[in-house]
């Protein structure tokens, strides 16, 4: 479904990334994993089309489309969606009216009708139960006053309210403590399709005890140095980086 | 019964359509969309301003000689003074000789029935949106036409004189009711207050009058759409509204103009007066046109709104929203004479491109435990300039009056102005006063959060606003909620990416 070919990436005229190659497959989770700085977060960035970041070469192709000529919003029409590392808060827009927007929006991008009030309230009841959301965090504005662990939570309600083919999950686990971890990683595995396929960038093992990578990469330094089963990431987690850096020769 | 029954049908269609909240994508891709003009044979006085003018508009609305002279009266005044500087506004010179003060769609007869309107002046209504028909009485409402100059239409005008409510344009209501203009006009609003306000008594042309009788509540919103039609005349609308003792009527003004290259001149006063226990709303959609991106054409909006709560327990809301004109120079203001008496103001302040804007409200505060309150929410885009102007005053014998205040500036971009002017002249030492001012800016971050969710751009900016400003549109009935965050997001297209 996904495939990017040597992609490189400038944030401020800096080169970020250096060269990513990178096939996804319908079904497939892949985790990338790597030091901090390596380019991970650009790499999502890049995908979403933040336009912070300038690709000045390659090609990302989502389901045969030229994914760098499609809008920020027409790629999550496409059925692209990044939980964000850093979820925003926007004050005065209650959760309600965005996810609304949002579902009518990918809605009208398929050529079908906007829901009703009373559908749209009852598709976000059912779906907020997959990660336990609460009714009260529903009726607030976007992410305003929510804990780290329910900005997460919330990242992955919206994900089951967009339905994405290609889900990416930006360090996900971060600031999660271990319930908010799980439940956070049931909902992910909840909504998992044999059609659907994840990115998981993180920097920790435990989030792949619950979200079991088919595949897992070692971005450094802008590019993608090493690629592997799911045991990879149990060798990173018992032995840190420093031996991927003696391969390559630093 | 039959009226508080309705009104809760009202309020329950109010609280589903909060939810509803797709308005903005519909209308994203609109530009200024009631910029057209009708062609319909108009009646035009030579441009101009002198004795003789008055003395024609005056008889050509066969008025008594008292309004005359009030009018008289009013321009020698006028004769005395200058444009009002203070404001933040950079005002063109204005050639008030240059300005045609009376434009009539010509007409043989008032009409009785929808009928007997020009076909091409409903058409244009339509246009407009304005529900003139059966629409109208299925969401409650009743509208006082008003095309230039000349009251067109009134609807509904039989089942208000059921409850003996008057609404009916000025006009008639000098005619039928001179008693009751004589001793209102000008109560409230003076020729002798300001430039504008004695330029509207000496010109005016044609506005609303509204009178509920004691102990009634009025059953329906009452609406009077203004708009500007023909090439070169000014707009000088006088509101009157007298709210008797135990009284209730929610009204609502709604401006659209088309669209037009040559600056137009809109001058117009509303008096509002509160008897005891009485309550009024009066709510605003101002959507004259503002002029095009780089500032050419629009309409000065030179405006003096007051009402006098002078009843005790007498209640004043004003609520505003302004998407318009090129300057707004607006401060809908409360006088609390009666003791417990209160208001309120509400009001979103939008301006963009090179639009400028000075407005806010005045509090005087001069009966016993008064209270007032006031927000504004100013948003400003392009390379306009927005300013909240208001001020509090507590008059000696007011004895535990109470005031707050919240402005918000929201800024998008960075070429734009807001400024806050609140002055404060307190003269009771029990009086609590509270003022509270926030600016905040839409940041990138937000928009491209929403842009990953499938939001675009335009769509993101128009739920920011409308969540910013959602405060002052709860306070607006349902239907001009609706309309008002349209407005919102239309007014403020192309102002971010």
């Amino acid at each position: 479904m996904l495939e990017i070919k040597d992609l490189h990436a400038n944030i401020n005229g800096k080169e970020i990334l250096k060269g990513i190659n990178l096939t996804i497959h319908p079904g497939e989770v892949h985790a990338i994993m790597g030091p901090n700085g390596s380019g991970k977060s650009t790499l999502s960035a890049v995908l979403v089309g933040n336009p912070a970041y300038e690709v000045t070469h390659g090609s990302i192709t989502f389901f045969g489309k030229d994914l760098l000529q499609l809008s920020p919003e027409d790629r999550s029409h496409e059925g692209i969606f990044l939980s964000f590392q850093y979820p925003v808060e926007i004050p005065g827009v209650s959760m309600v009216n965005f996810m609304r927007a949002a579902v009518n929006e990918h809605r009208k991008y398929k050529g079908q009708q906007p829901l009703s009030a009373s559908e749209f309230l009852k598709l976000m009841r059912e779906k907020r139960t997959i990660v336990e959301l609460d009714n009260k965090l529903a009726n607030r504005s976007v992410n305003e006053g929510f804990s780290g662990g329910e900005k997460k939570r919330n990242e992955i309600f919206q994900m089951a309210m967009l339905e994405p083919r290609l889900s990416i999950l930006d360090e996900t686990d971060s600031g999660l403590d271990i319930d908010a971890l799980r439940i956070v990683a049931e909902g992910v595995n909840k909504l998992k399709t044999p059609e659907t396929s994840t990115i998981v960038i993180t920097h920790y093992q435990r989030l792949l005890d619950y979200i079991k990578p088919d595949i897992v990469h070692v971005l450094y330094k802008g590019r993608i140095v090493k690629t592997a089963g799911p045991e990879l990431a149990l060798e990173l987690e018992r032995k840190g980086y420093d031996w991927i850096k003696e391969e390559l020769g630093e | 019964m039959q009226f508080t029954n309705q009104h809760k049908n009202l309020s329950s269609i109010n609280s589903e359509s909060k939810l509803s909240n797709d308005f903005a994508r519909k209308i994203a891709e609109e530009k200024y969309k009631y910029g057209f003009t009708t062609d319909i044979h108009t009646d035009i006085i030579e441009r101009g301003l002198n004795e003789t003018t008055i003395r024609l508009i005056s008889k050509k609305k066969q008025e008594p000689n008292w309004l005359l002279d009030f009018r008289l009266k009013a321009y020698h005044y006028w004769l005395t003074m200058n444009m009002p500087t203070w404001g933040h506004l950079n005002i063109p010179e204005i050639d008030y000789q240059a300005i045609s003060y009376y434009a009539a769609p010509t007409k043989k007869k008032a009409p009785n029935s929808l009928e007997e309107v020009d076909p091409e002046l409903i058409k244009t209504f339509n246009k407009l949106g304005i529900p003139l028909e059966e629409q109208m009485a299925l969401s409650g409402m009743a509208v006082d036409a008003v095309m230039d100059s000349v009251s067109v239409k009134t609807t509904y005008k039989e089942h208000l004189i059921e409850k003996g409510i008057i609404f009916c344009s000025f006009n008639e209501a000098v005619r039928e009711h001179p008693d009751l203009v004589k001793k209102y006009l000008g109560s409230v609003v003076s020729y002798c207050d300001n430039f504008f306000a004695a330029l509207n008594s000496a010109v005016f042309s044609d506005g609303s009058f509204v009178y509920i009788p004691k102990g009634v509540r009025c059953p329906m919103e009452l609406s009077t759409y203004f708009r500007i039609n023909a090439q070169g005349t000014g707009q000088f609308e006088r509101t009157l509204i007298i709210a008797d003792d135990e009284s209730y009527v929610s009204y609502l003004e709604g401006c659209t103009a088309p669209m037009r290259d040559e600056n137009q001149l809109h001058a117009a006063i509303v008096e509002i007066i509160v008897h005891d226990h009485a309550e009024v709303k009066y709510s605003t959609v101002q959507n004259w046109y503002p002029g095009d991106a780089n500032g050419k054409g629009g309409v000065y909006n030179f405006v003096t709104k007051r009402g006098n709560c002078l009843g005790k327990g007498s209640k004043l809301s004003w609520t505003q929203v302004e998407t318009g004109s090129a300057i707004t120079w607006k401060y809908p203001s409360c006088i609390l004479t009666g003791d417990d008496s209160s208001a309120e103001f509400y009001s979103v302040a939008v301006t963009n491109n090179c639009q400028q804007a000075d407005t806010g409200t005045k509090m005087i505060h001069l009966g016993r435990n008064t209270k007032s309150t006031i927000v504004s929410k100013g948003i400003s885009a392009g390379q306009s300039q927005n300013a909240y102007r208001g001020l509090v005053r507590v008059a000696p014998n007011a004895e535990g009056s109470r005031n707050y205040s919240q402005c918000d500036s929201l800024l998008l971009g960075s070429q734009c102005g807001a400024h806050t002017f609140p002055y404060m002249d307190i003269h009771n030492e029990t009086a609590i006063v509270e003022h509270e001012a926030t600016t905040s800016k839409i940041n990138e971050d937000q928009i491209f959060y929403c842009n990953q969710r499938g939001i675009s751009t335009e769509d993101a900016v128009g739920l920011i606003v409308n969540g910013y400003a959602k405060e002052v549109l709860n306070k607006l009935p349902m239907e001009f909620a609706v309309e008002a965050q349209k407005l919102l997001s239309i007014s403020l297209e192309g102002s971010i990416g």
